[in-house]
Formats: structure tokens, C-alpha cells, sequence
């Protein structure tokens, strides 16, 4: 234990952290040893990210104690973290697209000679720097925007290591990755363990974490659970520590046959750019859940019966009938919801009322019966139980959860009759969280058909009434109601029922 | 490994290549350039059809003289656009300009040098001005130099009727005098934008330009001081622009309040970068282009009054070409943004 | 909705400063000069004020949905131009002279429109490109100086008025600023306009929710087209023909726009309020003249305020919410955007 003691390189102790009088943190312990991969786990809305902001040094904890090599220190700027030797890969990339490997790895800190940037050096060392990575394939002297996303997270981890990082903590490294790709990252954290530095992976992937590291600390709304060596966890100890109560209790029923009717939706060998040979259909009163690996063509799918990348081959029938959908808007005018995975960007219009947000797809697609429904938004907005000082706040100022219900009130306003859910839960609370869940399943019991996309394969299998994977643009199988993780997995990565590794 | 090093095979094939800039399509510099030569090679044609030559020794200097004010303006505009911030008050500071540095010199020619410095001076101090109202009062660049902009004509409505002070016959020398054939003007613009070129493209605080042009956040979260780069830019800008009114007043050999928005250089610098490939968005582009940008412009002019065209048409063609050229670009992203 | 819905004023963010800077300049007025102890007085101004309100009018449709629009002091100085030329004194040109200044304004705002929207070039340089077209355009058809005249008839919009009971003179321009500013106020309630603002707010998520983005930044230029055309109706009227006639009113159009409280790069702000900033900056040169402040400093002050307007509403949002912390200054500089990302 005492050898291990001075390996610690950060050790983080009581840290709380409140946002508009709101804890996020509170009292959060966390250690780092060189050379350890530590898995940090957590619902959405457990606190990872700000914990991860407050090592990086953007967020300046309220309480707690920050540790570096057995020094107190005090991070007033991302600067001050990274000259300590911390370095974070966000989720999103913190790259300049139009400038070259060699400039981003050295931004802000360019060696300069005689007055000027010396740039043979930055590319020598970044070269260096991808060699000892064991990344030749890289030119430092490449545009960014020429990289592929793999590419970009190797510059991204340069970036950070030509700081002198002893830690590195990666924000779901491998959410925009491809399947393959994901093996390469875990050949790259590997080689950096092995090279003495800390890293902390925060990942949503059970699979990932139970193959990587070899501690996990959980965190739970905010508070620190606990932290444990991987190889003395189970998954399932993992999740009741993650969610702190048995799984089961957390959905509402599934569908009895009663509840089903009429095929409204039908796939006939559908297929685009992304996705090919998509065969299903979805009856009123059912939930159907796309299971599949980030990049796999399951949100495609979702894109294409909506119209922003439309199906070029197969048919789509709504309610029996062939129908060609080129753009949103005629997708919203057959009657068909779609809940968009990027709240932010593509879901919301974040300055302006929760009312107006509620209509904007009544008043955009449906000109001229705006007024016909006025009076009835305070009931919509009740039924999805947003809590707001009221409908002309601004919708930027609503908890996750709250905007999430906005966006869903948005489609109820118009009445769907297919709603198309990507990823409905992602960075919402656990309250609200359920709170979405059982308005789905009350949908589905009102005869709405609805197709559901999530990455949290426990909120996948706890909802759907089927599940189908997709697999490399392709549906790879259909599993029942109460399919086992491993059962979806198994499809997912291509291996088949019963070969998962 | 293998997709990643296939994909990469391609970026390094690409890279190694030495052909890397010009692979699949010309960057907008050199898309600019080939313009201008087309532009050269057609006005060629036209003007001697009528009987006249473009391109004799005159019609270059004349071109080139065309570009010498209009150039110092944009150098500095491509610098805080590359910044992703703009500056409309240039206009007004060019005459602005002209006037202090006439003023102070009042036709002796102990007083050139502090006219020169103290003109730049005030030159400097807008720009900071400008740069403290983006960064510190967080006003966007649009408003905060239209606000300024306004100021400045404020100052010079309430203070000047018409052209004042007088510069000593000394300076003037600077308005007309050559080296060789070249005039000391055209020198002097290329030197300027010579040396922006070079802090652009081969210093740190350059480096950081762009970078803050790029993408603000990721620049703050690398450790550029943002603020500061902004800043600088502003500073930068106003310089060069004040610049351009010393020379003005060399050569009127007085100082004028509307030199500068007479000749609309505030929208007009802004249009010759844009149509130099610099993205009005900023963190893309560079001087080379702009001075290009300038160039075409002062070559339609110049085509223009070979051929005696109504001096009201060249406007029009300005506003196309301006038009056309940036939807160019938008287009080319696209292709490159889908292909 | 847990909370009660309380009934809040319907002022748009922004708007209350506006209206507060307004009635201190009108009441300062009224203690400055005689003349405005009466209500002819302030209808005087209103008269005066009317182009400028009107062109802040249309300025807003493009400045709320993302896009700037440079063109419409050009185009009203083009408008005047083309209206003395073709009419040249003839009392029988006047009617179907009107309808072409209109449409020409439509035109205009639609090429405007449909190059931002198709060909994907901000909103700065296509205006900016039209205004050196229309700019070049006129004089090269008029030959360098405004040629002809405008009829008495056509000029009654801009100076005459019907004598009214209780009012006293009512001037036509006060008609129609009122008809134009109740129309966009109703037009700004309705759900097409709520849409607008969204899609200067967030153009993905109106595109996602089925809505038209093209059409609806089109419709925002044509109408700024639209409302410039009846502004130089109302100028050329009020001040006769001249070649300097829209000089600089595109920057005091947006101004105007900007003081109101409208947020430069779309998704809020008030089309009362910015009428409103319109009349505040008329109100605020009246009473500078009063006060016996020279006319050059006017567009000093001009300067000072725009830049005070916006940084009190960049800084103060912060500060209201009492919300320092890096992050929130971080998202503040965000908040407003480069006005030239509209089309990424």
C-alpha cells in the first residue's frame, strides 16, 4: 500500500461544487495513481464532467482539497492545470479545423527562435511525440480538417502529452469513434499506462471499462460511492453502485398485445449512404428500440425516416401507404415526431420561451393552425411536467431534464402519431429521466408508434418491447422484450448471440 | 490499426506530395491570383481593341497607385478579421489621420517625424480603444467600431470644414517620388504588408491570431490570452490605417477630414479581403490574398478608365464581382465540406 | 408547469431600457423647447421620426432572423432618384410610380434574400455588394447628379396630413409608420413571426421542426426591400430629391435597431422596441438641437450610445444574474456571435 501511496499523482479530496445555488458536487473524493487507467462511472448528471472541469482548472471547486504530487494547489485557469501536468480530451474536440497537426499540438505554447516561430521544431517534436505514441501514419505538417476522427483524438492526446501531462483524463473518448477505431484508442491508452501517466476514463461503456482500467471510482448524483480495484467489481455490482436501486423498478410496463395495433410505420429494404436493407415495422402502441454502437447507422435510420438524409432505395410506408420523405418538413406534415440526439444545436432554440419552443413545430410546419390550439399549451406543458418560473422563461435557463420535456412537449403539440426518440435521456437527471420514460410508455398507450435510440443499453432494454441492432449500417438482429446486455452487445459488435468476448 | 493507416496513408501521400496546397482545389489566394492574370490578360484585350495598352509601363504604376492607400487600409482589416473581429472606423481614421499628422507638421520640416509619430500615435490609441470596447465591454466588433466610427466623425464634423494644416514639400516627396520606377508609395504599402505577412505567418502572437479567429474557445482553453490577441489586432489595424492618411497627406499636402469616407475604405477594405479568400468569419486567409483583392479592384478601375467606361459602372462590377467571388468560396467549402 | 403562471408584462428582454431612455428624452423635451408643450409638437417629431422608424423596422425582420441588411440606405437614396426621374414633375406619373418604387424595394430585398439564402454568402457582403450596385447602378442610369422632380401629389406622403378634430393636423407619415408598426407587431405575434425569431435563434432546430428556413429569410429581406421603398417615399417627400438622401441611414437604421434591444446575430429582441430605438435617436437629436448642441457631435453621441446600449446588455445580463464565475463570462462572449456565422 505504501508503494503504491507514492505513486499518487492527483489526489482529489471533498470537493463540492454548486452552479446557481444548485450542488453538483458534493464532497467528491478521487486519487490518481501514474501508470493506473482509473474508470470514473456515473449516470449522466452524476457530476463527472464537472469533476473533470474542476481538475482542468475551469471550474474552481466551492470546498475540497486539490492534490499534485502531494502539494496542495489551487487552479485559477485551464493554464495553471495544465502547467501542473493535467491535460483533459473533452468530448468535443478542442482543435482549429484550418490549421496544421504541428500548430494545434502547439497552440499557445509555439517555440519561438529569433522572433519567430520555429517551425521545424514543432513539427520535429510532434513528430516525436506521434512516434513514441507509435502514430506514424500522421503528417504534423497536415490541415486538421484532412484527419479522421480517430486522427483528431490521437492529435488531441499529442496536444495534451506535449504539455508534459502525468494526467490524462479522457471525457467518453470513444463516443464519436467507429467500431474499429475504438480498438486502436485502446491499444493508445495502454501504451500511455505503460508509459507512467495517470489516466482517468470516464465512459459510459461497461465494456470499455471492465477492459481498460484497474480501479473504478462511481460517482452518484454528485456524491462519491465508491472506489474500488476493477478486477473486484462485477457489472452488475457496478450498476446497483451507479443507480443505486434494482434495475427493474426503474420502467414502466411494457406493452400488452392489447395495446398494439395497426402497423404505422413499415421499412421495406430501405437504405442510403449510411445504411442499407433496413427491413422493419413498428405498430401503434409499441416501443421499438434501435440498439447499436455509436457510428453503427442506428441514428442514420432515425435521419432518414425524418428526411434530413433521406432513404434513396426500399420503400417507407406510413399506415399503408408508400411515401417519399425528401425533408423535415413533410415528415412533420405525414405526422411523424422526431426528438433529435443534440439537444442543444438541433433541438431547441435556446433563447427563446419555453412557449415558443412548445409551438415551433406547429408554427413552422403547420402554418395557419397556430390559433386553433392556444389554450391548450399550459395542459401539454403540465402533462410533461416541466417545472419553469413560467412559459415565457427562456428555455437556456431550464435544467437538462426541463428542456428535454420542452422538446417533447414540442411534439405533442402537433399530435405525432410515429415519434422517432434519439438518445431522449442523454445528460438529464435521474428524475427526469423517468419522467420521460413514463411519457413515452403513456404515448405508446395512446396509440402512438414509437422508435427509440439509446446508448444506455439498461434504459434500451428496460423500455423497448423489441429490440432491433444495427451492425455496420445493416440490421444485425432482433431480440425480444428483457433481451440481456450481452445478448445486444453481442449483435452489436458483430460476434452473435452467445460469442461475446 | 489498419483504417487508420490507410486513411492516413492518404493524408501523408497528400502531404509529401509538395503539391499538398494545390492537390484538389486552389486555395483562395491562388484562385485570386489566377483571376487577377485573367483579369490582366482580358483588360489587355479590350484596351487595345480601343487602340490603348494596358499593361506599358504607365498603366502598371497606375495600377499599382491605385493600390497603395486602399492596400495599407486592408493589410490592417485582414489582420482583425483574421481575428474574427472587423473594423468599420478606419475609414474615419484615415482622415482622421491626415489631419494630425498635416496639422502637427504645419509645413516644417523639423516637425515630419513627431507628425508621423504623433498621427500613428492617435492611430494607435483608437485601435486600443476599439480593441478595450470588444474585449472589455464586450460589445461585438460591428457595433463597437461602427460606435467608434461615428465618434471619430462626430470629432471631425464639429472640427474641420475642408482641408487643413499643410505638410512641408519634403514629405510630399513621399506622395510622388520614386525608387527607380517604382514609387515610394507602392514600396511602402508592400513593406507594410510584407511585415504583416511575416507576423501573421511566422510569430507566435500570428500564430495566436488565427487561432483566436479559428475558434475563440479552443485558443482560451490552449492558453492563448484571447483578449489581449484582440486587442492587438485592433491596434494593428488602426496603425495601418493611420498610416494610410499620412501618406494621403503627403500627397495632398494637407490634411483631409473625408479622404478616407469619400473613398468608402471602410467597406471597400472590408470587401478587398473578402474577395482575398479571408473568411469574414475569421481564422482562414492571409495578406497575400488581400493584396491581391486590392489589386483586382485597382486593375477594373484602372481597365475602366482605359476603355472610358462611366466611372458609376465600375461600382456595379465592384458589387458583383465582391458577390460572386464570396459565393465562389462558400461553394468550394461545400464541395470540399460533402466530397 | 408546476408554477403558476404568473402574467408577466409581454416585454421582450431588452426592451424596458429603451422605453425608459424614451420617455426621460421626451419629457427633457418638453422642458427644452415651447414647442413641445403641445401635441403638435411631438407629432412634428413623429413626423420626422417616421422614415428612420420605418427603415428600423425592416432592418429588424433581417437583423432578428441572423442577417444584416447594408443595401437600404442606397436603395432609398435609388428610390428618390428613380422616382424624380421617372416622374419629373408629371402629376399623372405619380400613380404608377408608387407601385414601381414598392416592387423595386421587393426586388431588391429578394435578390438580397435569395443570394444569402442559395448561394450561401453572408448577409454583410451581399448587401454590402448591393449597395455598390445600386450605388453605381442610379447615377449611371441619372448621369451622375438626380435628374427631374417629384410631383406635388407624390410628396404629400412625406409633408402633407389631414386636419383631424381633436389631434389637430395629422401628418400622412404618422399614418403609416402607426399602420406599418402595427402590422409588424401583429405580424411579430403570429406564429410565422415567433418562427423568424427562432430561426435567427437556432436555423437548425426551425429546419429540424419542419420549418422554411429560406423562405422566412427571404420574406425578412423583402420586407426590409419593402419598408426601405416606403421609407424614401416618405424622405423624398419630406426632403425633396438629392443624391446624399439614404447616406449612412443603413448604419443608423441598425443603431436604431441595436439601441432597441434586439441582439445583433439574431433570436431576440422587440420590432416595437426597435421602432422605438428609432425614435429615441430622432428624440435624442431634437433635443441635442434644442439644447443648442452643434449637429456634427450628433453622430458622436450617436457613437457613444450605441456602444454603451450594447455593452449595458452584454455586461448586465451577467451581472443581474449575479453569475461571475469563469464559465458564465465565457458563455456571455458566445452569446453574441460574430454577425457573419449566420451560415455555418
Amino acid at each position: 500500500m505504501s508503494a503504491s501511496e507514492q505513486d499518487v499523482v492527483v489526489r482529489l479530496t471533498g470537493i463540492t461544487k454548486s452552479f446557481l445555488g444548485v450542488p453538483v458536487l458534493r464532497g467528491v473524493d478521487l486519487e490518481l495513481r501514474a501508470g493506473e487507467v482509473h474508470a470514473l462511472m456515473g449516470e449522466n448528471g452524476a457530476g463527472k464532467s464537472t469533476l473533470l472541469k474542476v481538475l482542468a482548472g475551469v471550474h474552481r471547486p466551492d470546498s475540497g482539497r486539490i492534490e499534485v504530487n502531494g502539494e496542495e494547489v489551487v487552479f485559477g485557469t485551464p493554464r495553471e492545470a495544465q502547467q501542473a501536468g493535467i491535460a483533459i480530451i473533452h468530448q468535443e474536440f478542442n482543435l482549429l479545423e484550418h490549421r496544421s497537426v504541428a500548430e494545434n499540438v502547439h497552440l499557445g505554447r509555439e517555440p519561438v527562435r529569433r522572433g519567430r516561430v520555429d517551425r521545424r521544431r514543432m513539427e520535429e517534436d510532434t513528430r516525436k511525440l506521434l512516434d513514441w505514441l507509435g502514430e506514424d501514419g500522421i503528417d504534423p505538417a497536415a490541415p486538421i480538417s484532412r484527419l479522421s476522427v480517430a486522427q483528431k483524438q490521437v492529435v488531441e492526446i499529442v496536444k495534451a502529452l506535449s504539455t508534459d501531462a502525468k494526467v490524462l483524463a479522457m471525457d467518453e473518448p470513444t463516443a464519436a469513434l467507429a467500431d474499429q477505431e475504438v480498438e486502436l484508442l485502446y491499444d493508445l491508452v495502454d501504451r500511455l499506462r505503460k508509459r507512467g501517466i495517470a489516466i482517468l476514463y470516464v465512459s459510459h461503456r461497461m465494456r470499455e471499462v471492465f477492459d481498460l482500467s484497474g480501479r473504478i471510482t462511481v460517482l452518484k448524483d454528485g456524491a462519491f460511492v465508491t472506489c474500488a480495484p476493477t478486477t473486484e467489481m462485477t457489472s452488475d455490482q457496478l450498476v446497483r453502485h451507479m443507480v443505486g436501486r434494482s434495475l427493474d423498478a426503474l420502467y414502466p410496463d411494457r406493452a400488452t398485445d392489447e395495446d398494439l395495433g395497426e402497423v404505422r410505420l413499415a421499412l421495406r429494404g430501405a437504405g442510403n449512404q449510411r445504411v442499407r436493407e433496413v427491413t422493419f415495422e413498428l405498430r401503434s402502441g409499441e416501443i421499438v428500440g434501435i440498439a447499436g454502437l455509436q457510428g453503427s447507422g442506428r441514428s442514420a435510420i432515425a435521419r432518414a425516416i425524418w428526411g434530413v438524409e433521406p432513404f434513396t432505395t426500399g420503400t417507407l410506408e406510413l399506415d399503408g401507404v408508400a411515401r417519399r420523405i425528401t425533408d423535415p418538413r413533410a415528415a412533420v406534415r405525414l405526422g411523424i415526431g422526431f426528438v433529435t440526439e443534440d439537444r442543444k444545436s438541433e433541438g431547441l432554440a435556446l433563447r427563446q420561451s419555453i412557449r415558443d419552443n412548445a409551438l415551433l413545430v406547429r408554427r413552422a410546419a403547420l402554418p395557419g393552425s397556430a390559433g386553433r390550439k392556444r389554450s391548450d399549451l399550459a395542459a401539454l406543458l403540465k402533462s410533461v411536467t416541466v417545472v419553469a418560473r413560467g412559459e415565457h422563461q427562456e428555455v437556456r435557463y431550464l435544467s437538462g431534464g426541463n428542456q428535454q420535456k420542452v422538446v417533447l412537449a414540442k411534439w405533442l403539440a402537433v399530435g405525432p402519431r410515429v415519434l422517432v426518440v434519439d438518445e431522449p435521456t442523454r445528460g438529464i437527471d435521474v428524475g427526469a429521466k423517468q419522467a420521460v420514460h413514463r411519457l413515452l410508455r403513456d404515448l405508446a398507450r395512446q396509440g402512438v408508434a414509437v422508435l427509440m435510440i439509446s446508448s444506455e443499453l439498461p434504459e434500451l432494454i428496460g423500455m423497448s418491447d423489441r429490440i432491433l441492432v444495427v451492425h455496420e449500417g445493416a440490421i444485425a438482429g432482433e431480440l425480444p422484450a428483457g433481451a440481456s446486455e450481452e445478448a445486444v452487445m453481442g449483435l452489436a459488435t458483430g460476434h452473435g448471440i452467445g460469442e461475446v468476448a | 490499426m489498419s483504417v487508420v493507416q490507410q486513411k492516413s496513408e492518404v493524408a501523408r501521400g497528400a502531404g509529401r506530395g509538395g503539391a499538398r496546397r494545390f492537390s484538389l482545389t486552389p486555395t483562395p489566394t491562388v484562385t485570386v491570383y489566377l483571376a487577377l492574370a485573367v483579369l490582366l490578360v482580358v483588360g489587355s484585350v479590350l484596351v487595345g481593341i480601343q487602340g490603348g495598352v494596358l499593361l506599358d509601363q504607365g498603366g502598371i504604376l497606375n495600377i499599382l497607385t491605385r493600390s497603395t492607400v486602399l492596400g495599407l487600409v486592408a493589410v490592417g482589416q485582414t489582420i482583425v478579421i483574421i481575428n474574427g473581429s472587423l473594423d468599420l472606423s478606419v475609414a474615419y481614421l484615415v482622415g482622421l489621420c491626415s489631419l494630425v499628422a498635416a496639422e502637427t507638421m504645419a509645413g516644417s520640416d523639423g516637425m515630419m517625424v513627431p507628425g508621423v509619430l504623433l498621427a500613428l500615435g492617435v492611430a494607435a490609441v483608437v485601435g486600443l480603444v476599439n480593441g478595450l470596447v470588444v474585449t472589455v465591454l464586450k460589445v461585438n466588433a460591428f457595433i463597437a467600431t461602427l460606435g467608434v466610427a461615428l465618434i471619430l466623425r462626430g470629432y471631425l464634423e464639429e472640427n474641420y470644414t475642408g482641408p487643413a494644416g499643410s505638410v512641408p514639400r519634403a514629405f510630399q516627396h513621399l506622395g510622388f517620388d520614386r525608387v527607380g520606377p517604382v514609387p515610394i508609395g507602392v514600396l511602402l504599402m508592400l513593406a507594410i504588408a510584407g511585415a504583416a505577412w511575416w507576423y501573421l505567418r511566422r510569430t507566435r502572437g500570428g500564430y495566436h491570431m488565427y487561432a483566436v479567429g479559428g475558434d475563440i474557445d479552443v485558443a482560451r482553453l490552449s492558453g492563448v490570452r484571447t483578449g489581449r490577441t484582440i486587442v492587438t489586432a485592433h491596434v494593428l489595424c488602426a496603425v495601418a490605417a493611420g498610416l494610410a492618411g499620412v501618406f494621403l497627406a503627403g500627397r495632398l499636402g494637407s490634411g483631409a477630414p473625408y479622404v478616407g469616407t469619400d473613398a468608402g475604405y471602410d467597406l471597400e477594405s472590408i470587401a478587398a479581403v473578402v474577395l482575398g479568400g479571408t473568411a469574414l468569419a475569421g481564422g482562414r486567409g492571409g495578406v497575400v490574398g488581400t493584396i491581391g483583392g486590392v489589386l483586382i479592384l485597382s486593375t477594373l478601375d484602372t481597365i475602366f478608365d482605359d476603355l472610358a467606361v462611366d466611372p458609376f459602372f465600375k461600382d456595379v462590377v465592384r458589387g458583383v464581382v465582391l458577390i460572386v467571388a464570396v459565393a465562389l468560396y462558400a461553394r468550394r467549402q461545400l464541395s470540399r465540406r460533402s466530397g | 408547469m408546476n408554477a403558476p403562471t404568473t402574467w408577466r408584462p409581454r416585454l421582450a428582454d431588452g426592451t424596458a431600457p429603451v422605453l425608459a431612455v424614451l420617455a426621460v428624452l421626451l419629457v427633457a423635451l418638453a422642458f427644452a423647447g415651447p414647442a413641445y408643450s403641445e401635441p403638435t409638437g411631438y407629432l412634428a417629431l413623429l413626423k420626422r421620426a417616421a422614415p428612420l422608424m420605418i427603415l428600423a423596422i425592416g432592418q429588424y425582420f433581417v437583423i432578428v432572423s441572423g442577417g444584416f441588411d447594408l443595401s437600404v440606405g442606397s436603395l432609398v437614396t435609388a428610390e428618390v432618384v428613380i422616382a424624380a426621374r421617372l416622374i419629373d414633375g408629371q402629376e399623372s406619373a405619380t400613380i404608377w410610380v408608387i407601385p414601381l418604387l414598392l416592387a423595386l424595394g421587393v426586388l431588391v430585398g429578394l435578390v438580397n434574400g435569395l443570394i444569402t439564402t442559395k448561394l450561401l454568402v453572408p448577409s454583410f457582403i451581399v448587401t454590402l455588394g448591393m449597395l455598390l450596385v445600386l450605388d453605381g447602378a442610379v447615377f449611371l442610369w441619372t448621369g451622375g447628379a438626380p435628374r427631374g422632380a417629384l410631383s406635388p401629389s407624390f410628396r404629400v406622403f412625406g409633408r402633407g396630413g389631414i386636419d383631424l378634430p381633436v389631434l389637430g393636423h395629422l401628418p400622412w407619415s404618422v399614418v403609416i409608420l402607426l399602420v406599418v408598426l402595427v402590422a409588424a407587431a401583429q405580424f411579430m405575434r403570429s406564429g410565422t413571426g415567433r418562427t423568424l425569431v427562432a430561426v435567427g435563434d437556432n436555423q437548425d432546430a426551425v429546419r429540424l421542426a419542419g420549418g422554411r428556413v429560406v423562405r422566412l429569410k427571404v420574406l425578412a429581406f423583402v420586407l426590409s426591400g419593402l419598408l426601405a421603398a416606403l421609407a424614401a417615399i416618405l424622405l423624398g417627400g419630406f426632403a425633396g430629391v438629392s443624391a446624399q438622401v439614404g447616406e449612412g441611414l443603413e448604419f443608423r437604421a441598425i443603431t436604431a435597431v441595436v439601441l432597441g434591444g434586439v441582439l445583433l446575430g439574431g433570436g431576440r429582441g422587440s420590432v416595437v422596441a426597435a421602432a422605438a430605438g428609432a425614435l429615441t435617436l430622432e428624440a435624442l437629436f431634437s433635443l441635442l438641437n434644442l439644447l443648442g448642441v452643434s449637429g456634427a457631435l450628433e453622430s458622436a453621441v450617436q457613437g457613444v450610445i450605441i456602444i454603451a446600449a450594447v455593452a449595458y446588455a452584454s455586461l448586465g445580463a451577467n451581472l443581474r444574474l449575479g453569475f461571475r464565475s469563469r464559465t458564465a463570462t465565457e458563455s456571455s462572449t458566445r452569446s453574441t456571435p460574430p454577425p457573419h456565422k449566420e451560415n455555418r
